[in-house]
């Protein structure tokens, strides 16, 4: 099978915030998603989830571009002024379209 | 002092030393079911031994008092320590939820004193965890502005705090002290050890807070010292004026005087995003939460037994 190209949203944000965004992503036609727990170091200080509130979360979603957009617009605009919040985008090949 | 208060002052100065010690995720995260679930348990099972009658009352007033004292602290925050408008009604809403940590000391602290106290004051703990946080959210939004209150009521009542102290509670009124009798050597007799642990990642946890204390500055230090002692005053009072014993005047006057840690900061990080979370987190673990169980609890010990002549 040829392997298809679509896009891959990365979000490192805060874990508290866990329930509202996934219900975003779905709302926005993500298909899926899939959430590990994280740590790490940025402009907001360690984030070393010794604590709920100090907990991040890295989702990653596989989508078309548009939904990548969509979502990307929606969490500039709801998200990033008062929630740590990175995002990056990339290509990736996947072999079975039809689950995205 | 108390072996327990030990072990959190061993986490402290392990923390403040920059030692690797950590307790995991996940066993801390046991740890803390445990003593929501003892401390219901423990009420369930008394309550279910007595009549419920004449408790109504002291109900309707603990919880005037977790609506009543948020709205004194706001203002304080406001203008005295010129705080931001949600930073303010956050830090106010800490106050005005409860430390279930500060309590389960407290309950042991009167423990090893022989101090008997009554048997539904986690009813009491259940009723204050919410209102300082929706009287919180009041003061830092109004009631207009498009706000999700269904999100919201389902982050303060179905909060893990909040569902493992009331079904403990239920699970120990509706079985009775006999039934309960095989899980009491888990829940009842590991109580201490248990405490042990847990103030052990909270002396780690509260000295992860020791830098932002010294970014925040003098005002957060002192109100975080200052202000436990008259909200304890207020609910040591209030126990005294509801006719409850010197030992549960107390416990009222510790519920008064604590700071949320659980509750509180997951619910205003969603519902008042603008509040910077370190400010109340420093002043909550970083300062009340010491503060309350080295010197408060014996204070508030003191000033229920004046009140109490």
């Amino acid at each position: 099978m040829q392997p298809e190209t679509k896009k891959l949203l990365t979000i490192v944000t805060e874990a508290v915030i866990e329930a509202s965004l996934t219900a975003d992503l779905k709302r926005l036609g993500a298909g899926g998603y899939t959430i590990v727990e994280a740590r790490g170091s940025g402009s907001r200080g360690v984030r070393d989830a010794g604590w709920t509130t100090s907990g991040n979360i890295r989702v990653e979603v596989v989508c078309e571009p548009a939904v990548a957009a969509r979502i990307a617009d929606h969490l500039r605009e709801n998200y990033y002024r008062d929630y740590a919040m990175i995002l990056y985008l990339s290509d990736v090949s996947v072999l079975r379209p039809e689950k995205f | 002092m108390d072996p327990v208060i030990w072990f959190f002052l061993l986490g402290l100065t392990a923390g403040l030393l920059r030692s690797d010690l950590r307790l995991p995720p996940a066993i801390y995260e046991l740890l803390s079911m445990l003593l929501l679930l003892t401390i219901g348990l423990k009420g369930g099972v008394e309550l279910a031994q007595q009549p419920f009658a004449g408790v109504l009352p002291q109900m309707v007033a603990v919880i005037a008092m977790g609506i009543t004292l948020p709205l004194l602290l706001f203002p304080i925050l406001l203008y005295a320590g010129r705080f931001k408008r949600p930073d303010a009604a956050s830090i106010a809403a800490h106050y005005g939820s409860v430390s279930v940590a500060t309590y389960a000391v407290a309950v042991a602290y009167l423990g090893s004193k022989g101090v008997s106290f009554e048997a539904h004051m986690p009813l009491f703990v259940v009723l204050l965890e919410m209102p300082g946080l929706i009287v919180g959210i009041l003061l830092a939004r109004g009631l207009s502005s498009g706000m999700r209150w269904g999100a919201l009521a389902h982050e303060i009542f179905l909060g893990k705090s909040m569902v493992l102290l009331l079904g403990g509670l239920l699970i120990g009124w509706a079985t009775g002290p006999e039934a309960m009798a095989p899980l009491e050597p888990l829940f009842f007799d590991l109580f201490k050890g248990v405490l042990a642990l847990f103030l052990l990642e909270m002396g780690l946890i509260a000295a992860s807070q020791a830098q932002s204390l010294r970014r925040y500055g003098v005002f957060l230090v002192a109100f975080g010292l200052i202000v436990p002692i008259p909200l304890a005053a207020v609910g040591t009072a209030l126990g005294w004026a509801i006719g409850l014993s010197p030992g549960g005047s107390m416990l009222l006057g510790v519920l008064a005087g604590s700071c949320s840690y659980i509750a509180a900061p997951a619910a205003m990080r969603i519902a008042v995003p603008q509040a910077n979370p370190t400010l109340s987190l420093t002043i909550s673990l970083g300062i009340t939460f010491p503060f309350n169980i080295f010197f408060g609890i014996p204070l508030y010990h003191l000033m229920a037994n004046t009140i109490h002549g």
